[in-house]
């Protein structure tokens, strides 16, 4: 008969994907697709003003003299509500946040900051999620952190919970 | 979180109808290229670039917004004159391979590469122990 | 009060297959020809248990038939203004509904296996018995301990959430419990593997035992993944109908090895060859079919169709994975070697052919088994990739095209031994039909590589599906021979269409206006009119499309755009118009800001053929069934009609062996 060591192949195969699985269900699951422009400069972008209030967004208001978050996120979004009160206070703490507003309208993003608050500095308004493509997004809320020369040092994806601004903080004085 | 909720209802496919948008999708979404020859690069590329925003579908088979912008960036590069390949490397530098439904050698994935041509080698070593040896011997003995 | 006796029926049930599976063992302890006291209890208690399973499942039935809304699953899952259809379909369209209906129908054919089967010697089928009973009890033990579908609610539910609007339709009906049905059916042809590999009665008795388990449950599958690729693809709305989505592997690997197994059973049973191989396929099938219940619904894949995903049912399935598969692998380790080798034949011969065409479908399931849980592997290292068409297509056919060529000519062979040079004939014939037809296409337009491979392999195909009826006299033919020639048919016609609709498709989008028309191949497309519609729990738009071939009487489609309020989502119901040379695929989509309203229509020609093949396998399937059964009641019709015609019979079985394919 042929070599015994064969008939055990199967069971070896067997084994190790069942470590495999096994390991993976011990493992969190996320769905969140990471960026991986982290560490690519911003590729360039200029969007008109997302509504009457505040000025657009471009690659430029996000390069000089220090880092800042770029928080992508819309008005249509429930989780965006959930994450206003820590933008709040991370303006409050001196931290420059700049908003792209996904497929959004003025009067909904008008709307929204009237409702929950306004911390951005700018909003530009990305209607066909062009500049969210660019830097790698796959959803809304995420935020980055973009150091002084206009490159992406850090990416937070979901809602901010309060027990991330300081991580958020710590990622802004890193990129000094 | 939140967000691990709306991407379980994202699972169901159909999108919940709360947290859409009302925005009108972007202009090439939902509209063909008007040359036949491009547009043809383009559905065999969208075929094969996954929804990030969907439980393993590509983004020519989604409704999801996202799907549709990223076809509309698919189909305006395309009419700018990149080559599709292009356009996947595009979208791999900013999301990983997991954007592309084919894979490319690299260091991660030559495995995948590595197992048809090892199976041939396999199969043809099956083959000619099962059936090549018993060329000489085909006579019947139990 | 019905739960509660569902419930019990469980428990009752889960007990009886601690029985089975303790007297099924002791059968193993009896001398050679004697009956162990002890086992006498392994049939009736299989089944009994058939009947408690089925009596459980039939009391959920009828809970999400009433709407129950004290128990929790109906109010998760259902709703009281659902479709009566839905709602008892609804039964499994949930993880522990489904579980129980997997486990029904496990019992179900554990009872039949042991109410009906005698022709095994009864060491092997204790043994059968006791590992039957063994699977069937890890599957009780997690519907109990962690899935229990009868669990009430502290208050009744006031209203149910609804169902996924994805699931309410008659797919859903017709889908699961066919490949629940197949999966379970591989279940017993891994017990009867098991019982004969510890039994060491792998021959050809065992092998005409086994053979039908294996082709029902291969129809079964057959005709599930066929049903389940029509329902996704006019579901999900954009016309695909089959993306090599990780649950759609799942139903395939199964299928795969089971049609590898089916053949090589038939090996074993004419020719008592490949025994080995036999026992390790029957594992494997069986392990396929584990496997996909893991993956759908453990969660580590994502996946459009998954649902129920749940880490901790995972680590159970995981479990009973690990005990069934690992153990029968250790098994097969240890015992496979005692097994004598089987008969042995030339390259050029039937046999041959067929281990050919077993290498190359172990090799397609490496494949796609390889792509499927890739992700997986990688992700450990926290890298995530994607596998998809562009893979699987392209490593599948290195696979495929030979074992289709070998499947031209492999029932042409003989067995044992044959000299090629017999059938030149029939090789010049298919090979001229493959270059011919590509030769043709190719001048006619440029076509991607796949589907032009598969266009010139389909003609070949068709054509020596039906040569191995040549020169015979048709009436005489075997029913399980016009089963062989059907089902290979049956993938000429199922590769045609999926060819065509890879190389053929036509798309059209278009933001339309009410009273506008788009062309798209032959058809003009008008859309008429758009009206608000509603349903029992869904409101929609309706579009109107008269749509019109060549200037002639225009048809009208109706595609929606459904809402459904419970729960909240919308799915877009397509609307097909089918002919005899494919089908226009048409869907409304939204309404633009100017008022126009986008519409997807596809002509995709020749796509029916892909599941009128599909149904064709299945019932060539059904015919090889038929036919086994009617050689096989002969047969035991000959055996009762006495003692003085026992040596006739006995001449007749040496020399008509059933002609297999």
């Amino acid at each position: 008969m042929r070599s015994r060591l064969f008939l055990w192949v199967p069971l070896a195969l067997f084994a190790f994907f069942a470590g495999v699985a096994g390991y993976m269900l011990t493992q969190e699951k996320d769905e969140f697709v990471e960026s991986t422009m982290i560490g690519q400069p911003l590729p360039d972008f200029a969007l008109d003003p997302a509504f009457g209030g505040l000025p657009g967004a471009a690659k430029t208001d996000l390069i000089g003299s220090k880092p800042r978050l770029l928080n992508i996120w819309a008005s249509w979004c429930t989780p965006c509500i959930a994450e206003a009160p820590q933008l709040e206070a991370l303006q409050a703490r001196g931290v420059e946040i700049v908003g792209i507003a996904i497929r959004d309208r003025p009067e909904d993003v008008a709307n929204f900051l009237g409702r929950y608050g306004n911390p951005y500095s700018r909003i530009g308004s990305d209607r066909i999620s062009e500049v969210q493509l660019a830097i790698g997004s796959s959803g809304v809320p995420e935020t980055f952190v973009i150091d002084a020369k206009g490159v992406i040092r850090y990416q937070h994806i979901g809602d901010i919970r309060p027990e991330h601004v300081a991580v958020l903080l710590a990622e802004l004085e890193k990129a000094r | 979180m939140i967000r691990a909720v709306v991407a379980l209802l994202l699972a169901l496919l159909a999108i919940p109808v709360m947290a859409q948008d009302s925005m009108p999708p972007a202009p090439y979404a939902y509209n063909q290229l008007d040359d036949p020859r491009l547009e043809a690069e383009a559905t065999t590329l969208m075929h094969t670039l996954r929804c990030l925003k969907c439980q393993s579908q590509s983004i020519a088979d989604s409704d999801a917004p996202m799907a549709g912008d990223m076809r509309h960036q698919v189909r305006s590069r395309i009419l700018a004159g990149e080559s599709p390949d292009q356009i996947r490397g595009w979208l791999i530098a900013r999301y990983g391979d997991y954007v592309s439904y084919e894979p490319e050698v690299s260091a991660t994935t030559w495995p995948l590469f590595a197992a048809p041509v090892l199976l041939l080698l396999i199969v043809a070593g099956v083959l000619l122990r099962r059936l090549g040896k018993r060329r000489s011997d085909a006579g019947d003995t139990v | 009060m019905i739960p509660e006796i569902g419930l019990a029926a469980l428990w009752l049930a889960a007990a009886l297959a601690v029985l089975q599976m303790v007297s099924g063992a002791f059968a193993l302890k009896a001398a050679e020809g004697a009956v162990n006291p002890l086992a006498i209890y392994a049939r009736p208690a299989a089944v009994v248990q058939a009947f408690l399973a089925v009596l459980a499942f039939l009391m959920l039935l009828w809970s999400f038939a009433i709407t129950d809304l004290s128990i929790k699953l109906v109010a998760s899952n259902s709703h009281s203004m659902k479709p009566l259809l839905y709602k008892l379909t609804g039964t499994w369209g949930n993880h522990e509904g489904s579980m129980l209906l997997w486990v029904g129908v496990l019992a179900l054919s554990g009872g039949l296996l042991a109410g009906f089967e005698k022709r095994l010697p009864e060491r092997t089928m204790g043994a059968t018995l006791a590992v039957q009973g063994f699977v069937a009890l890890g599957f009780y033990a997690f519907l109990l301990l962690s899935s229990n579908p009868f669990e009430r609610l502290p208050v009744p539910a006031a209203e149910g959430t609804g169902l996924n609007p994805l699931l309410q339709d008659i797919g859903l009906a017709i889908h699961p419990p066919t490949l629940y049905a197949g999966y379970v059916g591989l279940s017993v042809a891994f017990s009867l593997a098991m019982g004969a590999l510890l039994t060491n009665q792998v021959n050809p008795s065992f092998a005409r035992v086994l053979r039908p388990w294996v082709l029902g449950a291969w129809v079964l599958l057959t005709f599930g993944i066929t049903a389940g690729s029509y329902w996704a693809y006019y579901e999900l709305g954009w016309g695909g109908w089959w993306f090599w989505d990780p649950v759609e592997n799942a139903s395939l690997m199964p299928w795969l090895a089971a049609t590898a197994l089916m053949h090589s059973v038939s090996v074993l049973a004419a020719r008592d060859a490949l025994r080995t191989w036999t026992i390790m396929l029957g594992v494997l099938a069986f392990s396929m079919s584990m496997l996909g219940t893991f993956l759908v619904r453990s969660g580590v894949l994502t996946s459009v169709h998954a649902f129920a995903v749940d880490p901790e049912r995972g680590a159970f399935i995981l479990g009973l994975l690990g005990l069934y598969i690992g153990g029968a692998f250790t098994i097969f380790a240890l015992r496979a070697g005692a097994v004598a080798e089987g008969k042995r034949f030339a390259i050029a011969s039937r046999e041959g052919a067929l281990v050919f065409n077993n290498v190359m479908l172990s090799a397609i399931l490496a494949i796609v088994l390889l792509g499927t849980l890739y992700p997986l592997l990688t992700e450990v290292f926290d890298v995530r990739v994607s596998v998809g068409p562009p893979y699987f297509n392209p490593a599948g056919a290195i696979f495929a095209i030979p074992m289709l060529l070998v499947m031209a000519v492999g029932p042409l062979l003989r067995w044992k031994s044959d000299k090629p040079a017999r059938l030149q004939f029939e090789l010049a014939l298919i090979a001229s039909l493959v270059i011919g037809v590509i030769a043709l296409v190719s001048f006619f337009g440029q076509f991607p590589l796949l589907p032009l491979l598969g266009l010139g392999l389909a003609a070949a195909l068709a054509v020596a599906a039906f040569l191995p009826l040549r020169g015979r006299n048709l009436a005489r033919v075997p029913v399980a021979t016009w089963g062989m020639v059907l089902a290979h048919f049956g993938i000429a016609v199922s590769l045609f269409g999926m060819a065509c609709e890879g190389a053929f498709s036509q798309e059209r989008l278009a933001a339309v206006a009410p009273g506008g028309t788009e062309q798209i191949g032959d058809f003009a497309v008008t859309l008429e009119s758009v009206t608000p519609v509603a349903g029992p729990n869904w409101t929609a738009i309706e579009a109107r499309l008269a749509v019109s071939r060549d200037g002639g009487e225009p048809v009208i489609l109706n595609p929606q755009a459904r809402n459904f309020w419970s729960p909240p989502q919308s799915t877009s119901e397509s609307a097909l118009l089918t002919r005899w040379d494919g089908q226009l695929y048409a869907v409304i989509g939204n309404q633009a800001e100017d008022g126009r309203w986008q519409i997807r229509v596809w002509w995709k020609p020749f796509v029916t053929f892909i599941w009128y093949g599909g149904l064709l396998i299945a019932l060539g399937g059904i015919l090889a069934i038929a036919g086994r059964v009617k050689v096989d009641v002969k047969r035991r019709a000959a055996v009762t009609k006495g003692a003085e015609r026992r040596a006739d019979v006995e001449a007749l079985d040496v020399a008509s062996p059933v002609p297999a394919e």
